[in-house]
C-alpha cells in the first residue's frame, strides 16, 4: 500500500461519517417536501445545520450549504461584491492577499475583468502570512471605496496561519465586510464563527473526513449576497437547489468529531510534521522548510502542514519518483494541463521561481501514522539526488 | 525494463503503450506539453497539444493501470523546434519540424530527462522498425509503407536508437485502430493528426508572415522578368505551384514553379518544370542511424516526408577545414522540388543509414549525353 501523505488536498472520509452516509442514502425524501419522508429529510438537515453551527461557534441560520469550499468562496465573494456595489456604486475594489487559493483569486480576477471590480492585492510576509497592518494599508488606500476583503485562514500550500480576529479588528474599524477561507482551518484550528470577527467564512467537508461535494459558508445573518444560482429558494434564498441530506450529514458529522478530538489531533498531526521537517533538513542536501515553523507550534502553522523547500530540483520530479517509490504527495501548487505552475504564494514569499520550483508539500491526516514519516524520509534521498539529475537535462 | 510512453493522446501512441507493457516492461505514460498556452479544446484535427489530447492520454493511462505524467518541454520545444522553423524560412529555406522535434525534443530532451529519472527507453508510436543488426541496432522502414515514419527518425544516433522503441512498427494502421478498439481505447477513432502540430489550421504561411517581418516584393521568371508580385518571399517553397497568382502566363502556356527564394532580395523566381529539375544535392547537418560509412555508396535517397526513394550515389565528404561531414547526394534521374531546409534521409533496402538537410542542389554538368 503507497504511503498517503496528501491530506490537504482531501483526506479519508471517517468509518462512522461513511457509515451514517450510507444509511442515509438509502433513505427517500427531499427536505423541501411537506410530506412524511420531506420532513424526516428536513430533520436530518437542520440536525445537522445544528451540529455544524455548534462545532464551530455558529447559530444554525448562519450556515449555508453548498457543493464545497470553491462554490462557498465564489458565493460569498461575488455575491457581497455584487450587493455592497448595487448598494453604493462607489464600492467596487476588493482588497484580497496574494496567496489565496485559486478558488479565491480567480474568482477576484473574473470580477475584475467582467464586473468592473478594481482589486488591491495584499503582500504577504517572507513567510506566508498576511499581517493585519497590510490589510489595513490596502483598505486605507481608499477605505470608502472597498466591497470587501478577503483573506485566508490558513495557507493550503505552506500552512501559514493568519490572525483572523486582528484582521477582522481592522475591517470592521471601517465597517467592511470580511470574507475568510477557513477550507484548510476548519478541524486543524479552532475556528469560532462568533468571536473571529468575519463576516463570512468558507468551509469544505472532504478536508476533514466528510465527503466531497459538500461545503458551507457561515454567513452573518445581516450580510447581504447576490445569489450566483437562481431556482427554490432554498438557505434563505442565498443558495438555491434541492438540499443535499446526505451531504450535510457527513460533513456536520465529520467536522463535530474532528473538532472535538482537536487539540489532540492537533499536537499528533504536528509531532508528525515536526519530524518530517527535522528529518529532511538532517540529509544533507540543502533542504529547508517553506513558511512559519518552529517544533510543536499549532498556533502560526497547520500542524499537518511540512512544507519543503528542496533546491535544484523541479517539484514534479520529485513527485513522480517518490509516487514509484510508493510515497504520495504534492507540489502543493496548482497544474495547467497537468503541468506544475511556479507557486505563486511562493513567489508572493520572494521566493525566485527556479527556487519555487523545488516545493514539496507533505500533509497529515487522521489515518497518518509515524511509520508515514519513516517511509517518506527514507524515499526522499534517493529521490533529490535522481531528480537533481534531471534538472540538469533540461 | 523501465520504460517511458510518449503519449500524445492519439491512437498510435496509445496501443504502443499497451505492446510496451504486454511485453513486460514496466511503463509509464508521459505526455509532452509543447505548446505555451494549450487551448482546451482541440480545433481541428491537425494538432495535438490541447489540453483535450493531454486528457485524451490520461484517459488510457488509466485504463492500462500506468502512471501518468505531463511533462512541460514547451520551452525546450519554442527555442529547439519553433524558433528554428522560423530562422530556417526566414533564410528561404524549408524547414521539417517533425524531425528536429524528434532529433531535438522527443529523443534528446524527453530521453535525456527519462534517463536521469531512472528509465531506460523512451517509446513511442511511430511506424519504423528497429532490427538487432550485426553493427548493433538498426533503424528500418515500418511494414505499414503508407504509413512508414522511418523518413522523420532519420536523425537518430546509435546512442539514441539504442534507448527507443517502436512497436508499431510490424503493424498496419489499420491493424493499430482494430487493436485499439478491441482494448476499449476511446481514442481508437480519433483522426490521425497531420501536418505541424504548432500550425492548427494549417496555414503555414500566414503563420509565418504574423510572425516574421515581409513585405510585398516581384515574382520574376527564369529571365528576370516580372510575372506577378507576391506579399513577402517568405513562406515560398522551391517546387511549390500553387498560390503564386502569376500575373503574366507563360508563352508556351505550361505550369511554373517556385525555383528560387530570395529572402534577400525579397524575390521569388519561378520556371518551368523543366528548369527545376537537379540530379546533385548538397547537404549538411548529417547524422548517422549507425556507424558512419564513408566513400562512395549506392543507397536510396527520399527527399520530403512521403516522396518516393530515389536512387543516388552517395559521397560522404570529410573536409579538412570543417568538424562536420557533408554528403553529396547524385540523383540517377533529375528531380524538381527539392527544397534547401527539407532532409534527405538515405536506404540502404530498409535500413536507415542516415540524413542531412539539404543546403543546396544543382543540375549536373552533363558528360556523356
Amino acid at each position: 500500500m503507497p504511503v498517503y501523505l496528501d491530506h490537504a488536498a482531501t483526506t479519508a472520509v471517517y468509518p462512522h461519517v461513511a457509515e451514517a452516509m450510507a444509511q442515509q442514502q438509502r433513505l427517500v425524501g427531499n427536505p423541501s417536501s411537506l410530506h412524511t419522508a420531506g420532513r424526516a429529510a428536513r430533520r436530518v438537515i437542520e440536525e445537522s445545520r445544528e451540529r455544524l453551527a455548534g462545532a464551530l461557534g455558529a447559530r444554525p441560520s448562519e450556515v449555508i450549504f453548498t457543493s464545497g469550499g470553491t462554490e462557498s468562496d465564489n458565493l460569498s465573494i461575488a455575491g457581497i461584491f455584487r450587493a455592497r456595489r448595487d448598494a453604493d456604486p462607489r464600492r467596487s475594489r476588493i482588497v484580497v492577499s496574494a496567496v489565496e487559493h485559486h478558488a479565491v483569486l480567480d474568482c477576484v480576477e473574473a470580477l475584475a475583468a467582467r464586473d468592473g471590480a478594481t482589486v488591491t492585492w495584499v503582500p504577504c510576509e517572507a513567510t506566508g502570512e498576511v499581517t493585519a497592518s497590510a490589510v489595513r494599508e490596502a483598505i486605507e488606500l481608499d477605505p470608502a471605496s472597498v466591497a470587501l476583503v478577503t483573506v485566508m485562514w490558513a495557507n493550503n500550500e505552506v500552512g501559514a496561519v493568519n490572525d483572523v480576529p486582528a484582521i477582522a479588528e481592522v475591517t470592521q474599524a471601517h465597517g467592511i465586510p470580511l470574507h475568510v477561507d477557513a477550507v484548510q482551518a476548519v478541524g486543524h484550528l479552532p475556528v469560532d464563527m462568533s468571536t473571529c470577527g468575519a463576516d463570512a467564512v468558507s468551509i469544505s467537508a472532504h478536508k476533514v473526513g466528510g465527503p466531497v461535494g459538500a461545503g458551507a459558508l457561515l454567513l452573518r445573518r445581516d450580510r447581504e449576497v447576490v445569489p450566483l444560482v437562481y431556482g427554490g429558494g432554498q438557505e434563505r434564498q442565498v443558495r438555491s437547489g434541492t438540499l443535499d441530506t446526505v451531504g450535510a450529514l457527513g460533513m456536520s458529522l465529520a467536522v463535530e468529531y474532528a473538532v472535538t478530538h482537536l487539540a489532540r489531533e492537533a499536537d499528533r498531526l504536528a509531532a508528525l510534521r515536526d519530524s518530517t521537517i527535522e528529518g529532511a533538513m538532517a540529509l544533507d542536501r540543502g533542504i529547508i522548510a517553506g513558511g512559519v515553523w518552529k517544533p510543536s507550534d499549532v498556533t502560526h502553522r497547520l500542524p499537518g502542514n511540512a512544507h519543503l523547500l528542496v533546491p535544484g530540483c523541479d517539484g514534479d520530479s520529485l513527485l513522480y519518483l517518490l509516487d514509484a517509490a510508493g510515497v504520495e504527495v504534492s507540489t502543493g501548487s496548482a497544474c495547467q494541463a497537468g503541468v506544475p505552475q511556479p507557486s505563486h504564494v511562493l513567489l508572493a514569499m520572494g521566493l525566485a521561481e527556479r527556487a519555487a520550483r523545488g516545493a514539496l508539500r507533505v500533509t497529515f491526516g487522521h489515518t497518518s501514522v509515524a511509520s508515514d514519516v519513516d517511509a517518506f524520509l527514507a524515499a526522499l534521498p534517493a529521490a533529490v539526488d535522481r531528480a537533481r539529475r534531471a534538472a540538469g537535462t533540461t | 525494463m523501465r520504460v517511458v510512453a510518449a503519449m500524445s493522446g492519439g491512437v498510435d501512441s496509445a496501443v504502443c503503450a499497451a505492446r510496451m507493457l504486454d511485453a513486460g516492461h514496466e511503463v509509464v505514460g508521459v505526455h509532452l506539453a509543447l505548446a505555451q498556452k494549450a487551448s482546451v479544446l482541440r480545433e481541428s484535427a491537425r494538432g495535438c497539444c490541447t489540453i483535450e489530447d493531454a486528457g485524451d492520454a490520461r484517459r488510457v493511462a488509466d485504463r492500462l493501470g500506468i502512471p501518468f505524467y505531463v511533462w512541460d518541454l514547451a520551452q525546450r520545444f519554442r527555442q529547439d523546434v519553433v524558433e528554428d522553423f522560423l530562422a530556417e524560412y526566414a533564410a528561404g529555406r524549408t524547414p521539417n519540424p517533425c524531425l528536429r522535434c524528434n532529433e531535438r525534443i522527443k529523443f534528446h530532451a524527453l530521453l535525456d530527462k527519462a534517463l536521469a529519472l531512472g528509465f531506460d527507453a523512451v517509446a513511442t508510436g511511430h511506424y519504423a522498425r528497429i532490427v538487432d543488426g550485426p553493427d548493433g541496432r538498426e533503424l528500418h522502414r515500418a511494414v505499414d509503407s503508407a504509413k512508414d515514419q522511418s523518413y522523420v527518425l532519420g536523425v537518430l544516433d546509435a546512442e539514441q536508437l539504442a534507448r527507443s522503441f517502436f512497436p508499431l512498427g510490424a503493424s498496419t494502421k489499420d491493424e493499430v485502430r482494430a487493436e485499439a478498439a478491441a482494448r476499449g481505447f476511446a481514442v481508437a477513432r480519433k483522426p490521425d493528426s497531420h501536418d505541424i502540430c504548432f500550425i492548427p489550421d494549417g496555414n503555414t504561411q500566414g503563420w509565418l508572415r504574423a510572425r516574421l517581418p515581409h513585405e510585398p516584393g516581384v515574382i520574376v521568371d527564369e529571365a528576370g522578368q516580372e510575372v506577378g508580385r507576391h506579399e513577402g518571399a517568405v513562406g515560398f517553397t522551391v517546387g511549390q505551384r500553387r498560390g503564386l497568382h502569376l500575373s503574366r502566363p507563360a508563352l508556351d502556356g505550361q505550369p511554373r514553379y517556385v525555383r528560387e527564394v530570395d529572402p534577400a532580395r525579397n524575390v521569388v523566381v519561378v520556371a518551368p518544370a523543366e528548369l527545376l529539375g537537379v540530379d546533385v544535392i548538397e547537404a549538411d547537418h548529417v547524422r548517422w542511424c549507425g556507424s558512419p560509412p564513408s566513400g562512395r555508396l549506392r543507397l536510396g535517397a527520399q527527399i520530403r516526408a512521403h516522396g518516393a526513394e530515389l536512387p543516388a550515389t552517395v559521397t560522404v565528404c570529410r573536409a579538412d577545414d570543417t568538424a562536420y561531414p557533408r554528403l553529396v547526394v547524385e540523383l540517377d534521374e533529375p528531380q524538381r522540388g527539392v527544397a534547401p531546409g527539407q532532409s534527405v534521409v538515405l536506404y540502404d533496402g530498409t535500413r536507415v543509414v542516415g540524413s542531412g538537410t539539404i543546403a543546396s542542389s544543382r543540375r549536373r554538368i552533363s558528360s556523356t549525353t
